[in-house]
């Protein structure tokens, strides 16, 4: 891409994603900058999700800037038939880059091929959500103090979860170790599968959620296994217990294991591991300020 | 020796255009339709269900004082990739060309993904061939694959 937007996470290369990590690191020692002085942000949210916009916003306000935009669709020219091409124009007239969700897959893409102002994908569908992904890799960096040579466990719905698909994507350039526990039903699609086959990067299936696996591991990632994946609701019944962590599962861990979910979470962790130390989901969801900041910084070429 | 020369002959009797060759039959009106050949002013000759050894049964298409761009006539590999052209100048075949699959598709098939933009914007549609052996097409915007078998052309 000519133009740094951050569409996907495929198209980081390893030094960007360094970068940003280094920058994300700087901000959470530093929140306060009065980097984007002058500069105006539009958030656009065509699909509300308040947590991941309430996330930008803080961001941009950290930064100095100034947000303008819609936190719905349903208030906007859109829900009268503008099409998402004239919207981003208007926009673009306006603002110095676009923090944008939509319902619709591949909607940041287009938007990065006709402006020439850089997009930020909050989240296009169920396809791209590259901002989750970089404060889950910042955290593994924070909790592990390196990014290369990890053991990574993902645990429950391999096969929608796009967090997984985009971690799986963003951790391949470090030399990781995957293991990933699921159900038959829920397993990594092959696509991916292939992808990992191709950067000839390590990886185990399981459908036993064993503490085995779990020893072995630096990083747990665990995401929600949810009813509606499943056609056979026999099925699901039948696993919706089986990928749930527990306090006890976890006696024989590595010192430096750490859990991660992109929260929120169902039922799948166990109140019990909340206050284990290796519990760092909450933290994690606090990342999350520093490294859209960063990324922000990145698009606008910031230093 | 006499096989060859009629061949040759039933290729070439015409003065100057594309002779488009080894159609599988039952491709001969969707590939009618993506060169657009209802747009086309000079003589066409359209052969359907022709003997062939080859292949059982082809059509064949002869369209007179046209000579098609490689991105025009590469639209037609996905649904006929052996087909061949014959450039004809003067009755004489002056280039054989055999079709091949861009790397590339624009606007030219539909996206079976229904939350995919392209299908609610108008706009083109975009694939990359990411594998020109099984003919896998990949959305460049919601990145969702295509099998061969589930391509649906617009
Ligand atoms: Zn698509």
């Amino acid at each position: 891409m000519k133009k740094d937007s951050f569409v996907s996470i495929a198209d980081c290369s390893k030094e960007s994603i360094v970068r940003i990590i280094q920058k994300t690191e700087f901000f959470e020692q530093n929140p306060n900058q009065k980097l984007l002085e002058g500069m105006i942000c539009a958030s656009l949210f065509f699909e509300p999700s308040t947590r991941t916009r309430l996330s930008f916003e803080t961001a941009v306000n950290r930064l100095r800037g100034r947000v303008i935009g819609f936190s719905d669709a349903a208030t906007t020219s859109s829900s009268k038939g503008e099409t998402l091409k004239d919207t981003i124009k208007m926009v673009s007239n306006y603002a110095d880059v676009i923090i944008m969700r939509h319902y619709l897959e591949g909607a940041a893409r287009y938007a990065s091929e006709i402006t020439d102002i850089p997009i930020i994908n909050a989240g296009d569908g169920a396809n791209q959500h590259p901002s989750q992904t970089m404060l889950d890799m910042y955290s593994i960096f924070k909790t592990q103090r390196k990014l290369e040579d990890l053991t990574i466990t993902m645990a429950g719905d391999l096969k929608y979860g796009r967090t997984v698909h985009s971690l799986l994507t963003g951790m391949s350039h470090f030399n990781p170790t995957f293991h990933l526990v699921a159900p038959e039903e829920l397993k990594l699609p092959d696509i991916y599968k292939q992808f990992l086959d191709k950067q000839a990067i390590r990886y185990f299936e399981h459908t036993d959620f064993s503490p085995e696996v779990i020893n072995e591991s630096d990083i747990l990632y665990m995401t929600r296994v949810q009813r509606e994946r499943f056609t056979d609701l026999m099925e699901y019944e039948k696993v919706k217990n089986v990928y749930v962590l527990n306090n006890k599962m976890l006696d024989a861990s590595k010192d430096n294991l750490r859990i991660l979910h992109p929260l929120p979470r169902v039922n799948e962790i166990a109140y019990d591991v909340d206050d284990n130390p290796k519990a760092y989901y909450f933290e994690q969801a606090k990342n999350g300020v520093f490294a859209r900041q960063a990324i922000i910084c990145e698009v606008l070429g910031i230093n | 020796m006499s096989v060859v020369k009629e061949k040759e002959l039933q290729v070439a009797a015409l003065k100057n255009g594309t002779a488009i060759d080894h159609i599988p039959s039952e491709q001969l009106f969707k590939v009618v339709s993506l060169l657009e050949v209802e747009k086309i002013t000079t003589p066409v000759t359209i052969g359907y269900n022709l003997d062939s050894k080859k292949m059982g049964k082809k059509g064949i298409l002869k369209i007179a004082d046209k000579f098609f761009e490689e991105d025009e006539i590469n639209r037609i590999s996905l649904i006929a990739p052996c087909v061949k052209l014959n450039i004809i100048r003067n009755y004489q075949v002056v280039e054989k060309k055999l079709v091949s699959l861009p790397d590339e598709l624009l606007g030219l098939v539909k996206c079976n993904n229904p939350k995919c933009i392209t299908n609610n914007e108008p706009m083109k549609t975009r694939f990359k061939v990411i594998d020109k052996e099984t003919v896998t097409l990949q959305c460049h915007y919601c990145e969702m694959k295509t099998k061969k078998e589930d391509i649906v052309l617009l």
